[in-house]
């Protein structure tokens, strides 16, 4: 029997994998995640209509996204939603609801400490931290140069 | 020891059973379950305690089939996917009797009746084999949490809820059906580190094992019906086949894969069934019901795995396929194949 | 500002992620995580507020925006309150957003249970 090598079978493989159907994702992600976009907007607008300042009725807006896909999470239609969505439902904030919900949804079999507690950033947690370590980087960054503008 | 090893004494396949859960219950084998549970909870609370009492109510379902109580068993082979193999002790605990763990992943099924059918032809008596997989208790396990609403790959599989039992006996007169040959497996580098294409990976292992099976035996593949192999799904099957079609051209055309069975065309992603309980339940739900009826004599079956976890994936290993095979007939078959010497 | 561009520009953040998914072998969680620091160097580099006067959350929903409230937080901390800020600022202007996810994840866990995936 002939030996094929990791290259040979990689390309073998790669030759019968079925390409994602990349326009049909592309114009899906775009309709939905413009239209979740659309949504929050509606809602900041609304939120200043009624009178909130402009920094609060963005957060508002983002809020409102996050209570509507947490909650289609827990009913059970975001994954059916974010299937066809691709990217549509995953870079918005309903991408970082749903991933904080559904591990929390998901896991009191293992209790509300070892299971709800860590499974809730299982998703999420990567994009908190790196957040949070893009921000300090930037932090130090702009401290230093303001300290060195002072300087000169 | 070869890695054929061809059974003085045949293992009878007494009785088997299989069930499974929703999309198992609207697939084209649907009709031919012996419960379904559109839940998937089998009346548990969690996924995980439904794997194992869904192999528990499997062993129970081929047991009564054969009207047989527990005592009666000598031992237990089973697997599953969960970590430390669990599903299967805790489901099969109860039973009180000889129990061999064991993990090939998805190929567990064809190592669970090489090893009873081995172990029964030299000491002869009654074994079980049972294994069995659950959609949601994998995804969380593998994957992601069951309510993320991320999008497959086209090549991803779809891990069935399914488990199935098997009654192997040695004793008496054989039965109608029984198996004959066993075929243990090599571990083949299955080069590629993508976790959603697992058929692909697998494909040269199941490719290795069925050329080793006819250079050892000495059979032609055109005695067989069908050479079956377990869950490589429309990527796997098509990476065989064009591996087959030049190194046994006449194999090719007899190939079918469990994973293409089990949902039929409502599975929207190319990597089909898999899953231990993929091969099991497309074994007891079609395979096996033509074998007793007749309607087919002669089948090579096997399990395809491939071994890996989610953290050897993310250190860069790459996956390792492997396939174990029995060669499964119909008895006045295989008494006409050996009188006429082949 | 105009709808239009609200959509359109929240529109173009997701084929662009859609794209990197089904072209390289990026992972959704690699890209999640890329967003959010692209969105603290868009901010950085003055490109997200002129963004954000255009099209409003066409630009602060998708992940950037995260990233985005990050790095205003600290800047204006550190504005404030010199280096303290730079650990301060952060977490601080983007809390609502993080509470409120977690606090709703607890919440709905005592509630809601997830289901079999179906095809």
């Amino acid at each position: 029997m002939k030996q094929l090598t990791k290259n040979e079978k990689l390309e073998i493989i790669k030759r019968h994998t079925p390409k994602s159907k990349t326009l049909r994702n592309c114009i899906l992600a775009g309709l939905i995640g413009g239209t979740i976009c659309l949504v929050a907007e509606l809602s900041r607008r609304l939120y200043l209509y009624l009178g909130v300042n402009k920094d609060d009725s963005t957060l508002l807006a983002s809020l409102t996204i996050i209570l509507l896909s947490g909650l289609a999470t827990a009913l059970g239609f975001f994954d059916r939603i974010g299937r066809h969505a691709g990217a549509g439902t995953l870079v918005p904030i309903s991408g970082f609801s749903n991933s904080v919900v559904s591990g929390a949804i998901d896991s009191q079999s293992e209790g509300y400490i070892s299971g709800v507690g860590i499974k809730i950033f299982s998703v999420a947690g990567p994009v908190i931290l790196y957040a949070t370590v893009s921000g300090v980087i930037y932090g130090l960054i702009i401290y230093i140069i303001g300290g060195i503008s002072a300087v000169i | 020891m070869k890695r054929l090893i061809k059974l003085t004494t045949p293992a009878t396949i007494r009785s088997y059973s299989a069930v499974g859960g929703y999309e198992e219950g609207r697939g084209p084998l649907g009709k031919s379950f012996d419960h379904i549970d559109e839940g998937c909870l089998f009346g548990k609370d969690t996924w995980e305690k439904a794997e194992a009492e869904m192999s528990r109510t499997s062993l129970n379902l081929a047991l009564a089939k054969a009207s047989l109580s527990h005592t009666e068993l000598d031992l237990i082979v089973a697997g599953d996917l969960q970590n430390q193999c669990v599903a299967s002790a805790i489901g099969l605990s109860s039973f009180g009797t000889g129990y061999l763990g064991i993990y090939g992943a998805c190929s567990s099924c064809a190592e669970g009746l090489v090893i009873a059918s081995s172990l029964l032809s030299q000491e002869g008596g009654r074994a079980a084999v049972v294994t069995s997989s659950h959609n949601s208790a994998a995804e969380r396990q593998f994957r992601m949490p069951v309510e993320y609403g991320g999008q497959r790959t086209p090549s991803a599989g779809w891990t069935s809820t399914a488990a199935a039992s098997f009654i192997l006996e040695a004793e008496g007169s054989l039965g109608e059906v029984c198996i004959s040959n066993c075929l243990i497996g090599r571990m083949i580098d299955g080069a590629t580190t993508d976790g959603s294409n697992l058929g692909g990976a697998m494909a040269f292992a199941a490719l290795d094992s069925i050329l080793t099976y006819f250079e050892l035996s000495g059979e032609s593949a055109s005695e067989f019906d069908y050479i079956v192999t377990g869950d490589l799904g429309k990527v796997g099957s098509l990476v065989l086949g064009e591996l087959l079609s030049d190194a046994l051209p006449a194999a090719a055309p007899r190939h079918v894969d469990c994973g293409n069975i089990l949902y039929g065309g409502q599975c929207d992603v190319h990597g089909g069934a898999s899953g231990c309980g993929t091969s099991a339940a497309v074994l007891a739900t079609h395979f096996l019901p033509k074998l007793h009826s007749g309607e087919l004599s002669n089948i090579l079956f096997f399990s395809t795995g491939a071994l890996m976890s989610p953290s050897s994936l993310l250190q860069g290993e790459s996956i390792i396929g492997i396939a174990h095979g029995v060669k499964i007939s119909r008895t006045d078959f295989l008494s006409r194949e050996r009188s006429s010497g082949v | 500002m105009s709808l239009v561009l609200t959509f359109t520009v929240g529109a173009v953040c997701c084929i662009i992620a859609q794209l990197l998914i089904d072209l390289t072998a990026l992972t959704p969680a690699k890209i999640l995580v890329g967003y959010v620091c692209a969105g603290v160097a868009l901010f950085a580099l003055g490109i997200y507020e002129p963004l954000f006067e255009v099209a409003g959350c066409g630009i602060s929903v998708p992940l950037f925006g995260f990233g985005a409230a990050m790095a205003r937080g600290v800047r204006e901390a550190v504005a404030e309150s010199g280096a303290i800020g730079i650990l301060t600022g952060g977490l601080s202007a983007t809390a609502g957003g993080i509470t409120a996810a977690l606090f709703l994840g607890f919440f709905l866990s005592l509630f809601f249970r997830g289901r079999e995936k179906r095809m």
